[in-house]
């Protein structure tokens, strides 16, 4: 092939990467457009929705920070996902090995059953258990909104501790056992270590499920608030812009979850599932 | 042999507390939720579910929505996963951070951004009017297209990462070998690239349908009660109107939908792998 032919498919391909970008660049932006909105609006000195704000001002923080409603309905949704998280990794971890190592009768009934929350729509979930919660009295009840956020995270903790198990060398727990650790100890000291970034990956996947879960809080929470539940209502009545505070307030919470969940679970994020 | 039993039956006994939660809080109150769709034996709320007209007109919104969500989903993804497929690590590692933070940001944030932005005194608007290109606020919330905007927004994530992993599978050894072989950037997308990321197109447009199918947040906000999809009708019997089996047959409704669209979907990919193999 001659240097010039060369040369001119060359150019031809920085042309269509240049195109390609081009056509990238809005999509991008589209993406961002509504995260990046958030921040001058919660900081607007406006009492109402106003764009571009009149002035700056940390009123819509001070009135997040100073209403006992906005915490408490924060503090029960961190409880209830901190709950859910634990629940679900206790239920998540001996069903992920039951799934992935057994060969016994009903397994995989037993997997599509707990994928399934997955596949079920929000609405039919919420509108069953509510049924159920009504009679049983758990409305209102903090913990039967993290039960039935349980059953919501169980999907994403087992596909992904699902896929850590599956990679896993099983030769090294079979040294361990060889080397005459109790099957209790080759677990806990080889294969949990192994696939520590899955469990964190999950662990933060169920946190994020249940914090910002507003369907099922809608009709189980009753008039306990959960943060998601206070955020809904407040736009449905378009009050004012604390909610744009709350906003910047909880992208920056979810994004020191996921930094701190690089940080821990080396670098381990969804995409590993593929 | 005894001790490889013994295993198996220890595995089996693991599953036991996540099949015990899942039976009470998820299968019984699904199934129960259906039974009570046909309390008596009678098929009535099935006449009214799938009868009248205004349930019908319910539908077909529903099913419009989520086919114009899917294809502009679809149409959106396509050259961002391309993007991040073939380029530098690090645009790739920044494009990815941009497709990634939004899917972590509460629904309910993302979803009032779009308030503000497609609102009469929003961004859009205001600057409309500074341009000088509208004489008064266009109305852009409240209605179909801005359900469908937010909608897109949402799952554009779960359309981008499927796509993005099934080009990522394509071997770089084919496109150099094309490279080589003195094929043109476009032939080599359309020849190498489009057929063998179909998979991933197909994945994501599936998962994007049947999300957008149950959704309720954004239709409840943005279409502001003038945009009826099934989940939020759902809602209102409920909430509104307690009308519990008719609840139950909606949901019932959906619920089928739902799974026959999985169903077939699955079909069609074992069909498809079996072709493969």
């Amino acid at each position: 092939m001659s240097t010039d032919t060369m040369r001119r498919r060359h150019r031809r391909l920085r042309w269509s990467r240049i195109a390609l970008a081009v056509v990238c660049a809005p999509i991008f932006l589209f993406l961002m457009r509504p995260l990046v909105v958030v921040f001058p609006v919660s900081v607007s000195s406006a009492p109402y929705l106003q764009f571009p704000p009149p002035g700056f001002s940390l009123r819509w923080y001070e009135s997040y920070f100073g209403d006992p409603v906005w915490i408490d309905a924060t503090i029960r949704s961190l409880v209830i996902a901190a709950t859910t998280t634990l629940a679900s990794l206790l239920v998540g971890m001996p069903l992920a090995f039951s799934l992935v190592r057994g060969r016994y009768f009903g397994r995989v009934l037993l997997d599509r059953l707990a994928i399934a929350p997955m596949i079920v729509p929000t609405i039919v979930i919420s509108v069953a258990i509510y049924d159920i919660f009504a009679k049983l009295r758990l409305i209102g009840a903090w913990y039967g909104i993290a039960l039935a956020h349980t059953i919501l995270a169980l999907p994403f903790v087992i596909i992904i501790l699902g896929a850590g198990l599956r990679g896993l060398d099983e030769s090294l727990e079979q040294a361990a056992l060889g080397l005459g650790a109790s099957r209790w100890q080759a677990v806990r000291r080889v294969t949990l270590p192994e696939i520590r970034p899955s469990i964190v990956t999950a662990a933060v996947l169920a946190f994020i499920t249940s914090f910002d879960e507003l369907v099922v809080a809608m009709f189980l929470a009753g008039s306990q608030m959960t943060l998601p539940k206070k955020m809904f209502d407040n736009i449905r009545m378009e009050i004012d812009p604390t909610i744009a505070a709350v906003s910047v307030l909880q992208i920056l919470i979810i994004t020191t979850a996921l930094l701190l969940s690089q940080r821990f679970g080396r670098g381990a994020t969804v995409m590993d599932v593929d | 042999m005894a001790a490889a039993r013994r295993r198996q039956r220890l595995l089996a006994a693991l599953g036991i507390p996540a099949l015990a939660m899942l039976a009470l809080l998820f299968a019984y109150p699904v199934l129960r939720l259906m039974a009570l769709s046909v309390e008596g034996g009678s098929l009535e709320w099935y006449a009214k579910a799938l009868g009248e007209r205004l349930y019908l007109e319910v539908y077909w919104i529903t099913v419009r929505i989520a086919v114009i969500v899917t294809v502009t989903t679809l149409l959106l993804s396509y050259p961002v996963a391309y993007f991040l497929a073939t380029t530098t690590p690090l645009a790739a590692a920044l494009g990815f951070a941009l497709v990634i933070l939004p899917l972590w940001t509460s629904i309910l944030v993302r979803t009032y951004a779009w308030m503000v932005l497609l609102g009469r005194n929003g961004v859009i608007n205001k600057s409309l009017l500074a341009f000088g290109l509208v004489e008064e606020p266009l109305a852009l919330l409240h209605n179909e297209l801005a359900v469908i905007i937010g909608m897109v927004h949402v799952l554009m994530p779960y359309m981008v990462l499927p796509i993005y992993a099934a080009m990522r599978r394509v071997d770089p050894d084919l496109i150099q070998a094309a490279e080589g072989l003195g094929a043109g950037s476009f032939r080599i997308f359309r020849r190498i690239f489009l057929p063998l990321s179909a998979q991933g197109i197909y994945a994501g447009c599936i998962l994007v349908f049947v999300l957008s199918f149950g959704f309720f947040i954004t239709p409840a906000l943005l279409g502001g009660g003038r945009v009826i999809m099934i989940a939020v009708l759902i809602e209102q019997q409920v909430r509104e109107v307690l009308n519990w089996p008719f609840a139950g047959a909606l949901s019932t409704v959906l619920l089928t939908a739902t799974i026959a669209i999985y169903g077939l979907a699955q079909r069609a990919t074992s069909e498809r792998a079996g072709e493969a193999a």
